[in-house]
């Protein structure tokens, strides 16, 4: 590689042809500060529109001020990145941003969290010349069933619209209008809820300001809690375990399971449960009917659907109903653990408790924001009463704590309630990707093979490589098995099995790269891909802690079939756990 | 020019196809490919930018991107004589924007409007490079040079 030398604030750098000002200061530890910019390392995704200016920087010979993150470095040279004409037109960019903004930063949802809000400070912003005769533009605000767009607070920098159509392929958000009217949105300026969204939040993870934020359901939470003719009964994902603890200055990838088992009860929380049982009950459902479909495939069936899909994703179920209407037989009619969570919840535990369906409230911790969606379609419904009645995010749940002064460092590490809060390893690796593609193997294999697993961990599914596959061998019949997540490279295995291309028998999707370590709902990590690594590193540390790493050997489970479902599969099952899909190719209009 | 309704109909969608052929069927060419289809049938609306962005296997948010932002573009029905009043600097200091006016309260219409009877549709536009003709008024691909106010009547007349 080509190497090139200049000069930043007075010393010498040395970087490779192609690297950018901004890349280059920050090797000496000069960090520019930046708006729009965005690099996410991990995806091979920048996003550099140069759109904001608030990178600018002062090049010797250059007449005007140049975007660092999108100008190159060029031999010899010369930056400043901190002279007086730089610093103020820095101020004069971010003032001119500032007043078409709205300035109730103490009541925004992004408050405390917000890029825009930061940079005010660090530039010690105090007041907003003109702003009395500014005008503002504004927007008509769109709420969903899981994000909120208030474009009144926009600026532009169209991270969201990166993550959209690069990363998801989603195709959902784009720059429309010009000028004082741009504005990223659907098209035709439709609601979220009437665009191809497939709520998987990518775009709130990364959202700068207030623009785009979560549908918040604490009010409503806090209000279950505090109605004594409620029964109010929780349950966490996988993921927020290896999360959750950031919210509260503790190391990415430390592991809260048990202090946030704590915080729940302290909450208030009547039981606090663990949607890792689901997930075992989910391996159950879908491992019987992954080896129901092999087995028909082996005998010569020719109509059996292989390879089958993975359905734990909301934001993947919405996708391929979406963008595949031709391939709704495809993927595991097996419920996402949350909803089958909820199902037996109302149906098992309520009648165990003695508590009537609708003075169960059944809420989830979830990492997400598409679980805000999938909670609330009809199909999970009974007589208009959810399964689960509603799904906070991890920011939320860290909001709540916070909120009720519950000092969270210092809890006491407490255990899940039973009979809903027992789980295997093999249900907390759902949260990274290839997890419950590893876990439905360990527990397909022995029932294949009826022969016992020696290897447990079959590291040959798991990393970070957006898709994967391996061949696993049951004992002579060879499995092929693809893995992909994030959207985008779901949507190019999807084209590829449509083509004939692959001859996978089983196929793991998860819509947030990384899987649900990287979900919408998880604490901000502002792209800094260490963070993923380390709570995808926490999952599989959580999982080879586990006394017991095999689903069908959760006790729990066990009972769960003996005593009301049967067997996996059967008609109970069947009504309880499983569901279908539906063509939504055709969007609806507003 | 061919009138639309509500969805497309196969010929509509083979006009479509065919022009997306004709640029291979690539996206890079997005903006040629909408000025053929909005010469096409006159405008471009919802249906027809579905269409295209089936076509050229892209977004249709991201054609909406392209179509609202140039002016040139346009999601409504245009009349059958399309009048343009320039509102460029030379035009306007010569006197264009009584024009304009006078233009607005004949037609009963706004700019970007369209008469109930679908023969005239009135917009502004800046510079056609005719400044020495100024002010200058469009009606079709008809040029019309130093209009005064009262040339209005007269002009519209022409085609009526």
């Amino acid at each position: 590689m080509e190497k090139i030398k200049l000069t930043i604030d007075k010393r010498t750098v040395e970087v490779e042809k192609g690297t950018t000002v901004y890349q280059a200061a920050k090797q000496i530890g000069v960090n520019i500060p930046v708006l729009c910019y965005m690099n996410l390392g991990h995806l091979g995704i920048e996003n550099r529109p140069g759109g904001c200016r608030v990178c600018v920087v002062e090049v010797e010979g250059r007449k005007n001020l140049a975007p660092s993150c999108s100008t190159l470095c060029t031999e010899g040279m010369v930056v400043k990145t901190n002279s007086p004409r730089v610093l103020n037109a820095r101020k004069t960019v971010l003032e001119l941003i500032l007043s078409d903004h709205p300035k109730d930063c103490l009541v925004c949802a992004k408050s405390g969290n917000c890029e825009l809000q930061e940079l005010a400070i660090k530039l010690g912003i105090r007041e907003i010349p003109g702003e009395k005769y500014s005008e503002m533009s504004t927007y008509r605000p769109d709420t969903s069933p899981s994000i909120i767009r208030d474009l009144d607070k926009c600026v532009m920098c169209r991270r969201c619209e990166t993550m959209c159509n690069k990363v998801q392929t989603v195709g959902a958000l784009n720059a429309i209008n010009r000028g004082f009217m741009a504005v990223v949105a659907p098209a035709f300026e439709r609601n979220l809820e009437n665009s191809p969204c497939t709520f998987c939040g990518q775009c709130v993870a990364v959202c700068p300001t207030g623009a785009l934020t979560e549908v918040n359901h604490t009010n409503q939470l806090i209000r279950a809690l505090a109605d004594p003719t409620k029964t109010v009964v929780v349950q966490t994902a996988p993921a927020v375990r290896a999360a959750l603890g950031e919210e509260f200055g503790m190391e990415p990838g430390t592991l809260v399971t048990g202090k946030m088992a704590a915080a729940l009860r302290t909450l208030g929380f009547d039981y606090v449960f663990d949607t890792d049982f689901a997930a075992d009950l989910t391996i159950m459902e879908e491992g019987t009917e992954l080896l129901n479909r092999i087995g028909k495939f082996l005998e010569g069936d020719k109509d059996v659907k292989l390879p089958i899909l993975t359905s734990c994703c909301p934001a993947w179920v919405n996708f391929f109903e979406c963008n595949y209407p031709d391939m709704l037989d495809v993927p595991s009619t097996a419920r996402s653990p949350q909803q089958m969570f909820g199902s037996v919840a109302k149906a098992y535990l309520a009648d165990k408790l003695g508590v009537k369906r609708e003075d169960m409230v059944v809420v989830s911790i979830m990492p997400c924001l598409a679980k805000k969606y999938e909670c609330q379609r009809d199909e999970f419904k009974i007589d208009g009463n959810p399964d689960v009645d509603f799904s906070i995010s991890t920011r939320e749940l860290a909001a709540l704590i916070k909120g009720a002064n519950i000092s969270f460092t210092s809890l006491p590490d407490e255990d899940f309630d039973n009979p809903l809060g027992e789980s295997t390893g093999a249900a907390v690796i759902f949260g990274a990707t290839g997890g419950v593609i590893e876990a439905a193997v360990r527990t397909a294999y022995e029932v294949f093979t009826k022969k016992k697993l020696d290897r447990v961990d079959f590291t040959e599914l798991r990393g970070l490589e957006g898709i994967r596959s391996a061949s696993i061998d049951f004992n002579g019949t060879t499995i092929n098995i693809g893995i992909a997540h994030g959207l985008g490279n779901a949507r190019k295995l999807l084209d590829g099995i449509r083509a004939g291309m692959y001859n996978f028998h089983a196929i793991e999707i998860m819509a947030c790269p990384g899987g649900c370590i990287g979900g919408g709902g998880q604490p901000y990590h502002h792209g800094n891909s260490e963070i993923i690594k380390a709570r995808h590193q926490a999952i599989y540390r959580e999982d080879a802690e586990k006394p017991i790493r095999k689903s069908h050997e959760n006790p729990y489970i066990v009972k769960l079939y003996e005593e009301f479902l049967g067997s996996p599969m059967s008609e109970k099952a069947h009504h309880l756990l499983h569901t279908h899909y539906f063509d939504k190719s055709k969007q609806k209009q507003d | 020019m061919c009138a639309l309704k509500e969805a497309l109909s196969p010929v509509n969608i083979k006009t479509i196809k065919d022009i997306c052929q004709s640029y291979n069927n690539n996206a890079g060419n997005l903006i040629n490919i909408l000025h053929r289809v909005q010469e096409e049938f006159g405008y471009l609306p919802i249906e027809v930018q579905e269409a295209v962005a089936r076509e050229l296997s892209i977004s249709v948010a991201k054609i909406y991107g392209v179509v609202s932002f140039y002016t040139f573009f346009t999601m409504k029905p245009k009349g059958k004589y399309p009048i343009s009043v320039c509102l460029g600097t030379a035009c306007y200091v010569r006197g264009s924007e009584p024009i304009l006016e006078e233009l607005k309260k004949t037609l009963a219409i706004n700019v970007g409007e369209t008469t109930p009877d679908g023969f005239f549709s009135l917009d502004s536009l800046r510079c056609v490079g005719a400044c020495g003709l100024a002010p200058v008024v469009i009606v079709g691909e008809k040029v019309y040079g130093r209009v005064e106010v009262h040339d209005i009547g007269k002009i519209l007349s022409e085609y009526k």
